[in-house]
């Protein structure tokens, strides 16, 4: 579309049937990008929902003619911030899935009441207030007047709204040095060397030697799979604490040593020794 | 269509957004419902904007988002923190001045 065909279609008193089609498709997916935010278990499938509907939104900012927001929604948005929630979602990752065990009783159904109720009133709130379509103005004109969107925003920033713009300066600034010092940790006590660490181990008594090795038999040699012990029942020592704690063991149940007992046999019975020879 | 509808969108994303504060108990998740209350407030005055063919409304959007960018990094930075401290993002955990 061309700048002079935009320019009148935000003019028009209604929008054009292009414009419908893609509000009625977006929208539907920013609804279901929201609803995905809220509902899915798993925090990082709601952070990549939460950019699409962010997405979404940018494209909804250039068809209502704010060319500039547009923009910096996704730069700063679906770029900086989604990101900055990403970021934060791998440091914290251990509780990422939330339990779904409710602390206080009802709650869950309470909240939707709420929303639900939420839901109506601004809903309502807004078909009672709506402009008739002889009010509708369209952007074209403001945008036009300085000779595009972003031009006419800078105007505006830099004479009337100059103090605010100035002040949000200063607050992104003790944003960045409140963000360092919620987050910095002074250590407290000095780090302790190997050597010191190793001197310990032996005055404690406690595992002087190397820990034993994850895996089984040989053939599950993999970090996240426990050792077996003598009588054949798993050992925690043998896998990494971390993996412990997320509970990413592998387990080392009945039907592995099963399975080991099975290619026992078909060993035994390719080498043409039978039963009798086993026992 | 009527341009009012994009004001119904907003306000579904903003139900949706406040249903998220509501229910979920994971902090960053409650905390990306926020996010999402803040956009569906910012289509709102883009909508409104061009309705009245007035550029203040894109500039609030436009403060809105300079401060939600100010809010979600000491907003994170408080996560991280509470996390070092407890070992767990979920809100029912930060529990120390219940009765």
């Amino acid at each position: 579309m061309s700048t002079a065909a935009t320019a009148a279609s935000l003019l028009a008193a209604d929008t054009s049937t292009g414009e419908a089609v893609q509000f009625y498709v977006l929208g539907v997916l920013a609804v279901a990008g929201a609803l995905g935010t809220v509902l899915l278990r798993r925090a990082v499938h709601s952070a990549l929902c939460l950019a699409g509907t962010m997405v979404i939104l940018a494209l909804f900012y250039l068809a209502n003619g704010a060319y500039f927001l547009g923009v910096v929604q996704i730069v700063v948005y679906t770029g900086a911030v989604m990101m900055l929630f990403l970021f934060v979602l791998m440091l914290v990752g251990r509780t990422t899935a939330d339990s779904l065990k409710e602390t206080i009783k009802g709650q869950r159904w309470l909240a939707l009441g709420c929303a639900l109720g939420l839901a109506m009133l601004v809903i309502g709130g807004i078909g009672q207030a709506t402009l008739g379509s002889e009010a509708f103005v369209g952007i074209g004109a403001a945008n036009a007047e300085f000779g595009g969107n972003v031009p006419g925003i800078a105007e505006r920033l830099f004479t009337e709204y100059v103090v605010a713009f100035e002040v949000t300066g200063a607050l992104l600034t003790i944003a960045a040095v409140g963000a360092t010092l919620l987050t910095h940790r002074e250590r407290t006590e000095k780090a302790r060397t190997q050597r010191e660490q190793a001197i310990e181990r032996v005055r404690l008594n406690q595992h002087v030697p190397p820990l034993p090795a994850p895996g089984v038999y040989a053939r599950h040699n993999s970090v996240d799979r426990p050792g077996l012990l003598p009588d054949g029942t798993p050992s925690e020592l043998t896998v990494n604490q971390t993996l412990r704690e997320r509970g990413q063991l592998r387990e080392v149940g009945q039907e592995q040593l099963a399975e080991v007992a099975a290619i026992d046999k078909r060993t035994a019975d390719y080498h043409g020794r039978g039963e009798e020879a086993r026992q | 269509m009527n341009p009012v509808n994009y004001l119904y969108l907003a306000a579904l994303l903003f139900t949706i957004g406040a249903t998220g504060v509501l229910i979920r108990r994971n902090a960053i998740i409650v905390f990306m419902s926020i996010e999402l209350m803040l956009n569906a407030a910012n289509l709102t005055l883009v909508a409104f904007s061009r309705m009245h063919g007035n550029l203040d409304g894109q500039i609030m959007a436009f403060f809105v988002m300079v401060v939600a960018a100010a809010e979600v990094v000491v907003g994170l930075a408080i996560i991280v923190m509470l996390y070092r401290s407890r070992h767990s993002a979920s809100v029912d955990d930060a529990s120390l001045m219940k009765l």
